[in-house]
């Protein structure tokens, strides 16, 4: 059997190593690649974020690597997006307006509001409301998952959401759409829950 | 809701090859307690939520001993490591996050120049700075009870009242505040409750309480009446007294949100 080539997405501002060495532990082999060629031919696309939103919009679009994704995505093959990897497959951000997300789903990134507080940092629930994506297989409804953000998605796609959180208000955590997967939540930081997450998307 | 977070210590020494943790009994005296990286990873495996790593020793020649410590770490434990001892430059910063840090801890060198948390949370966010604080009980001249900042591992002090460098250090952008008590540190007597209390009632960004940590009550007195939301330790991790699951074993049948 041909090993399927997995790409991490280098747009140029995230710390890609704990994302690669998770795939490593589990015996998965991955490149980290800015080059929008090598991640067009991918068999399957992590795109991790770390930052702000106005940085992954503008370095996808400037190297590229927008479109690449969007190929990959069109052509059916996993993609899973963490963090910011999530929140750019949406419309826009409020934490930046003037820069685009991809906009493969209709949505936007807003600030939590009221008395919570933000960055929201730590172990939180994943309540899980699609059981019947293969990101979940396996994986224990209520699980607590490693969180690090100041915005959350705010989406009407309700058939996307697989999986909410509640910080002040409950919001989407997770997406799951045909080959499309995606979590808010740092799956590399997640310990045993995000290593079998993880797992079933190098399995897929 | 958020989970309280259990966080183990580990005091590296450099200055010997690859490393070594130990731990010190109020600032001082000095044990030693093991590698650093296979440590670090037992505490992963018994239900850490957290590892931080202090660089007690913190001179240029052993910076690239603890980015080996923090690359070996890396590729076996995947919960958020968080490093300190040091660090003074954003490019310091830079070398940890890259080695596999998610977070930094600052203290002398965020007194000395407090526009460098302001600086690195501008590059890496403010989720990334840990802005540690050394605090050491003092009565003033009216007989009023104060908590003084102390920097270089405990050998210095600064006149600087802890509360308003905590409110200082908030809104520079620190994401959480890192609160050793000297006096309770290495005694188990428990953490300074009144202190932690009246510091997390003076900010917004969660404090990590640290010092003092004995029995499994002492966590749970910090995380409730204290008001913290992290509870930071060491000894007590080192020679095998309690794991981190069993107190979070102890405190979730004490009503309290953790992560089991």
């Amino acid at each position: 059997m041909v090993k399927k080539k997995i790409v991490i997405v280098d747009y140029g501002a995230s710390n890609l190593k704990s994302v690669l060495n998770a795939v490593k532990y589990l015996r998965g082999e991955a490149i980290v690649s800015q080059d929008p060629d090598v991640v067009a031919e991918a068999d399957k696309i992590i795109l991790p974020g770390v930052g702000n939103f106005s940085t992954i919009a503008y370095n996808l679009r400037e190297l590229e690597l927008d479109e690449a994704i969007k190929e990959v995505i069109c052509e059916g093959k996993p993609f899973l997006g963490i963090c910011l990897g999530m929140q750019v497959l949406f419309d826009e951000s409020e934490e930046y307006i003037k820069e685009k997300g991809l906009g493969i789903f209709k949505g936007r990134s807003i600030r939590f509001r009221g008395k919570v507080k933000v960055p929201q940092i730590g172990w939180n629930q994943v309540k899980i409301s699609n059981k019947k994506s293969p990101l979940f297989k396996g994986i224990e409804d209520k699980s607590f998952a490693y969180f690090v953000h100041s915005y959350y998605v705010f989406t009407k796609e309700k058939d996307i959401v697989a999986a909410t959180t509640n910080y002040g208000i409950d919001y989407c955590s997770a997406v799951s759409c045909n080959n499309i997967f995606a979590t808010q939540f740092h799956l590399e930081k997640s310990g045993e829950l995000g290593l079998k997450m993880l797992k079933n998307f190098l399995q897929m | 809701m958020l989970a309280k977070r259990i966080i183990p210590c580990l005091d590296c020494d450099l200055s010997v090859a690859g490393g070594r943790v130990v731990k010190g009994i109020k600032f001082k005296e000095i044990k030693c307690a093991g590698v650093p990286w296979e440590l670090a990873e037992t505490y992963y495996n018994e239900g850490a939520d957290e590892i931080c790593f202090l660089d007690i020793t913190a001179s240029a020649e052993r910076r690239e001993t603890m980015i080996k410590v923090i690359e070996k770490t890396a590729e076996n434990v995947f919960i958020p490591l968080t490093v300190g001892g040091g660090i003074k430059s954003v490019d310091d910063a830079q070398k940890v996050f890259k080695a596999g840090a998610d977070k930094i801890t600052l203290n002398t060198a965020a007194i000395k120049n407090p526009k460098l948390i302001c600086e690195i949370a501008k590059v890496f966010g403010n989720q990334a700075i840990v802005v540690a604080i050394d605090a050491k009980k003092r009565i003033d001249a009216t007989g009023k009870k104060f908590w003084e900042a102390s920097i270089y591992g405990g050998r210095e002090f600064t006149g600087i009242n802890v509360i308003d460098w905590a409110k200082m250090v908030e809104s520079l952008g620190a994401g959480e505040i890192l609160l050793t008590s000297m006096d309770k540190d290495g005694t188990k007597e428990g953490f300074d409750l009144e202190l932690t209390k009246a510091v997390s009632e003076a900010v917004k960004i969660p404090i990590i309480a640290s010092g003092g940590a004995g029995d499994r009550k002492s966590f749970y007195d910090v995380l409730t009446e204290g008001k913290a939301d992290a509870a930071l330790a060491a000894s007590i991790f080192h020679f095998g007294e309690y794991s981190s699951e069993q107190i979070k074993e102890y405190l979730k049948d004490r009503g309290v949100k953790v992560r089991i």
